[in-house]
């Protein structure tokens, strides 16, 4: 019999605590909560309505946000300018302050005293309680997860590639959708199931832009706040449970795709 | 006619420098250089993926320097072929004609028709990765031809294939030639030089040192570099009149290596250190043994360069003790032998 040698055991015990850590909490929490609840639960039109909320949300946030943060990685990925790093430094700021802080940060931006949040006042539209103002916070804080793994995707698409391309008569633009987004779409993919998950998950700068309409992070800590961990725990469970369909059906997706790092 | 005017490219620890050249129409042209040399680099310059501190690139008087890379009508094949990794051989040939904006029954005409040329037509559906390095190569042949370029630039296209895949390429190579595409091929091998050229380019430290036809300059190098570099004088063309024989300028014929497969031409070599010289006939196993005259004695930083006419020049290196002890002069008969497996076939 093969023989494991001590210090591979060591490894495989700490790692086991680790992974312990991570797993235990949740089958605990799905272990004490029963069939019957997450039944009424499951049908309580509150908890569907926030849940579809929090998923649209974080989707359409993701979508839109897209649509700067892919130009913009591809940019930093390319091309050298004054304060570059500066500016790497600064994608990552909204990851290490608090989320809370981040709220504040964004409701100071969107709310009716500010510039923006006045301009959008004028035309009936207020943030503040609105999903928009929900998907606003929620991109603060999640958008660089997309900014990086974009740069890092585009990073490994090899840059005679695009030559190559440019020689074959493509233009700038033909090059980038055809041979650099597809090339780095694995690593984009990955951002886009990290800056969505990310969102979807977000409470701290959430609930400060807005407590209504209720996402369900929120609808979770109001529901232990008002009733006890024994109504918040079901909504929990769901909630999970729609979170780990969603995250490992989009990594199936992009499981066999071709790309730079093939 | 592609014109490259005093070109200049600086770089923190590498420059191009005044760099001219004349290339004419339907030329097969080789830049011979050492790693590092510049050779890459002005291909880059001439693709216009790098741009020039100075000088002009002009292809039939017009002035590339200043035009985009995708109006240069030139097609670059890089060393380490550039295959779009995410594309079938099918979608890699078609590449260009999609960015044209080419019909689906014209893309997929050409496609064909460049595949077939690249033999690479059953490849059609697979991707880069099932792909050999000699496939992969003929595929990106494939794709820069058929965007039709004027000129074709090919960095090291030999390097990293067999010598079986070399020579099915170089026929390809040649055959793509005869067509009247100008091609501007790069290589640290002076055999590729021998086996392709008409005209060649010895580079060194982003330099042109000399250049001109192939046997002018492999015959009269200019400088020391240039004879080491380009290293052998001894190539002719020949016709294989049978399985071990070749024969010169129908002049004189030549022992050669058993050949396997039917070949009509092709170019031997043989290189100077190979051959012995003596005052009298030899008996030895060399079975290419001729008598000839000495016209010319060169000395050369290592010993004595004699070039002995035996119907054709063959260049003969010897040291200064040799010299002196067998006494050779020019104007003076010697025989010269060597073994048929010294003789170097090029397809």
């Amino acid at each position: 019999m093969k023989r494991i040698s001590f210090s591979k055991l060591i490894f495989i015990f700490l790692g086991g605590v680790i992974l312990l850590f991570i797993i235990a909490p949740l089958i605990s929490m799905t272990m004490a909560t029963s069939s019957t609840s997450l039944f009424e639960t499951a049908t309580d039109k509150e908890v569907l309505n926030s849940i579809w909320l929090t998923l649209r949300v974080a989707f359409l946030t993701t979508l839109f946000f897209a649509l700067g943060s892919i130009p913009l990685a591809y940019v930093f990925a390319r091309y050298n300018f004054p304060l570059k790093k500066l500016f790497t430094g600064l994608i990552d700021l909204p990851i290490v302050i608090p989320h809370s802080a981040a709220g504040i940060a964004v409701l100071g931006f969107i709310s009716r005293d500010s510039t923006i949040g006045g301009i959008a006042s004028t035309f009936g539209l207020d943030f503040v309680g609105h999903p928009i103002g929900i998907g606003l916070a929620m991109a603060y804080v999640s958008v660089p997860f997309l900014i990086n793994a974009a740069r890092d995707g585009f990073e490994a698409v090899p840059e005679r590639l695009e030559k190559a391309a440019l020689n074959l008569s493509a233009s700038s633009a033909r090059v980038f959708f055809t041979i650099s987004l597809p090339l780095a779409s694995r690593s984009i993919i990955s951002g886009l199931i990290m800056m969505f998950a990310r969102g979807m998950s977000e409470f701290g700068a959430v609930i400060i832009v807005a407590y209504h309409p209720m996402i369900t992070p929120v609808l979770i800590f109001e529901r232990f706040g008002s009733f006890g961990l024994k109504y918040a725990r079901p909504v929990s469970v769901i909630f999970i449970a729609v979170c780990l369909v969603f995250f490992i059906g989009l990594r199936l997706i992009i499981k066999n795709k071709h790309d730079a790092k093939d | 006619m592609l014109k490259i005017n005093k070109l200049n490219k600086k770089f923190k620890d590498f420059n191009i420098r005044n760099l001219s050249l004349d290339i004419t129409k339907g030329d097969y042209f080789v830049i011979l250089g050492k790693s590092g040399a510049g050779k890459s680099l002005v291909l880059e310059m001439i693709a216009g993926l790098v741009q020039p501190d100075s000088g002009a690139i002009f292809l039939d008087d017009i002035d590339l320097t200043k035009k985009k890379i995708q109006d240069r009508k030139v097609g670059l094949v890089f060393q380490d072929f550039a295959i779009f990794p995410h594309l079938t051989v099918r979608n890699n040939i078609a590449y260009s004609l999609k960015a044209k904006h080419e019909s689906k029954q014209i893309i997929s005409e050409k496609v064909l028709r460049f595949a077939k040329e690249s033999n690479v037509e059953h490849l059609l559906n697979r991707y880069p990765s099932k792909l050999s390095g000699g496939e992969k190569q003929r595929v990106a042949l494939a794709r820069t031809l058929a965007n039709n370029p004027d000129c074709l630039l090919l960095d090291e296209p030999l390097s990293s294939l067999d010598i079986q895949l070399k020579e099915e390429l170089r026929e390809l190579l040649r055959a793509i030639n005869k067509r009247g595409i100008t091609i501007i091929h790069v290589t640290h091998d002076y055999e590729e030089a021998i086996a392709l050229a008409n005209n060649v380019a010895v580079m060194h430290n982003g330099e042109i040192v000399q250049s001109g036809e192939i046997h002018e300059v492999f015959q009269n190098p200019k400088n020391e570099f240039v004879a080491r570099f380009t290293g052998v004088k001894n190539f002719f063309e020949a016709e294989i009149i049978n399985r071990n024989q070749a024969k010169l300028n129908n002049k004189v014929t030549f022992q050669i290596p058993v050949q396997t497969k039917p070949i009509e031409k092709a170019k031997i070599l043989i290189e100077s250190k190979h051959i012995i010289i003596s005052p009298n006939k030899i008996e030895s196993s060399a079975t290419n043994s001729f008598q000839g005259k000495i016209t010319k004695v060169i000395e050369i930083p290592f010993g004595f360069e004699l070039i002995v006419d035996i119907g054709i020049p063959l260049a003969v290196l010897i040291t200064k003790e040799s010299k002196e002890k067998y006494n050779f002069k020019a104007r003076e008969n010697a025989w010269v032998s060597f073994k048929a497996s010294e003789v170097k076939i090029i397809l």
